[in-house]
């Protein structure tokens, strides 16, 4: 790790700044994992407790904010200083973002606790949240050790969860169109399985900060990308017009 | 994609452009006594562009900028060695008039120092001297335009006469700025311009470092990181009399090679 400030106020006015993100990255990562498994066990008061405690994520993205900013009046921070001090805001941006995604999939954990819900496309779901889940946690303890590498590869991975999401879309697809009585359900599960695509891509932009915290450079390739949910809809689409 | 190959476009377009180099400093060593406090540095000054010197206190940035128009002659006890070239002609040749190199590399001091004359004669002492004005009514102009580039003149212009160590200290240092315009030099070398000023006469003369540079090539050694980093193009960093790293500015203060200066521009120097 880096030397010490001269002025040992700034040193800890850094550090509780990556305090407050590593709290938030505790946080949206149980978030995340607790309203999948609400989900899937139908458990309305956990799902209760996970909206809640998105609150609590909201306010620390606020103070991350107000610190950072404090902190680059005071101190005009340089060079890793400075790409540090950026990263906490863009990453706090992002965690903040996975924890109302969290928070979406709990409120529909309510609306969908009456109906029936198939083990197999439950099984469908917790395998894809294992896996966004897998991912917010690799890339915060990549952060946490300001591993470019160990980042890159979450980067990589997020092609899994996408080719997952496509494979999930197909399948709600096909339960509504054997029985319209699903649709209520599905529909839910559809945007609940989105959610989770969209934790893994808040995953990748917080891989590609820290690529910039650790190397300097901005995050330069196209990532190849594993999510064709978009083109099945033109699929079908064809078909209703044929 | 189309984001890349822009960025390539980019890229090759400052290739193309980039300046050619005004002045260059090639194992450069000066002695004082038998302290020795710059070790073989190598440094090319580019054409119409500001450079930055940085460093802790008595890493050598000054004494490298004085290298550059021979002020250190005027020290007996200070010997320079290796090679620097102004427009690829050694400075330091024997045949060099050292009076006229100062005029084409002018100097600005970290303290205002005009001279005990009026605002006019201030500016008009160097053009004078150099016998570069063939009259009055020309000597005149080169005064006002002095003072015009410099941003001073509309402040003066009724007071021409009045004592150039009557003006507050942000003035002078545009006084002095213009008395080094005044003979027309190619490079200007500053010395912690602004370590003197208030936050708005800084404001003004780091104003008047950007369209200088339009016309002149700056060398500027400043202690404060946020001014190299607002007013300069290329940035060099002194440690102990060595060049430990020199950069375009913009990569310098986001993401520096060495350690060393990673450590003195976020305040890390012990």
């Amino acid at each position: 790790m880096m030397n010490e400030h001269t002025v040992t106020a700034y040193d800890d006015e850094l550090k509780l700044l990556f305090r407050k993100v590593s709290e938030m990255g505790g946080l949206a990562e149980r978030i995340t994992q607790q309203s999948v498994q609400a989900l899937s066990n139908g458990d309305v008061s956990l799902a209760q407790a996970v909206i809640v405690e998105d609150a609590v994520l909201d306010r620390l993205q606020n103070e991350v904010d107000e610190n950072a900013i404090l902190t680059i009046a005071k101190r005009q921070p340089m060079a890793m200083d400075l790409r540090e001090i950026v990263a906490a805001i863009r990453i706090s941006g992002d965690l903040e973002r996975v924890g109302d995604l969290g928070k979406n999939i709990a409120k529909r954990v309510i609306a969908v606790s009456d109906l029936f819900q198939p083990k197999s496309l439950m099984r469908g779901l917790e395998h894809l949240a294992e896996l966004g889940t897998l991912q917010l946690k690799d890339v915060l303890d990549a952060y946490s050790s300001r591993d470019a590498e160990r980042a890159q590869m979450v980067w990589h991975r997020d092609e899994e969860v996408d080719q997952l999401h496509t494979a999930m879309f197909r399948e709600l697809l096909t339960y509504m169109m054997e029985d319209p009585r699903n649709i209520t359900l599905c529909t839910h599960l559809l945007f609940c399985a989105k959610n989770i695509e969209r934790i893994g891509d808040h995953a990748t932009n917080i891989a590609e900060t820290i690529h910039y915290v650790v190397t300097g450079e901005m995050f330069g390739e196209n990532r190849p990308k594993g999510d064709r949910a978009s083109e099945i809809a033109l699929e079908l689409d064809g078909e209703q017009a044929g | 994609m189309n984001l890349m190959s822009g960025v390539e476009q980019e890229a090759a377009v400052n290739q193309a452009i980039e300046p050619s180099i005004k002045m260059r400093g090639e194992k450069v060593s000066v002695f004082y006594g038998d302290k020795q406090a710059l070790f073989d540095v190598d440094l090319d000054i580019p054409e119409c562009q500001v450079m930055a010197l940085i460093g802790p206190s008595g890493c050598g940035k000054s004494t490298f900028l004085r290298c550059l128009n021979r002020m250190n002659d005027t020290i007996d006890i200070c010997r320079v060695s290796g090679n620097i070239q102004l427009d690829n002609e050694d400075i330091y040749a024997p045949h060099v008039d050292v009076v006229e190199l100062r005029a084409r590399v002018g100097m600005v001091f970290q303290k205002p120092n005009p001279f005990p004359k009026s605002i006019f004669e201030n500016v008009a002492y160097g053009p004078r001297i150099h016998g570069l004005t063939k009259d009055r009514t020309d000597l005149e102009e080169v005064v006002t335009t002095s003072l015009q580039r410099a941003g001073l003149f509309e402040e003066v212009k009724d007071r021409l006469d009045e004592p150039g160590t009557g003006l507050s200290g942000g003035q002078q240092q545009r006084l002095c700025i213009a008395r080094a315009i005044a003979v027309s030099p190619e490079v200007i070398l500053m010395d912690e311009p602004c370590s003197a000023l208030d936050p708005i006469a800084t404001a003004i003369v780091e104003e008047l470092i950007a369209e200088l540079r339009e016309n002149y090539t700056i060398v500027i050694v400043t202690h404060s990181m946020q001014q190299a980093a607002r007013v300069s193009q290329k940035t060099a960093m002194f440690h102990l009399g060595n060049l430990v790293e020199v950069d375009e500015t913009d990569t310098m203060f986001t993401n520096p090679k060495s350690q060393k200066t990673q450590d003195y521009i976020t305040g890390r120097y012990g």
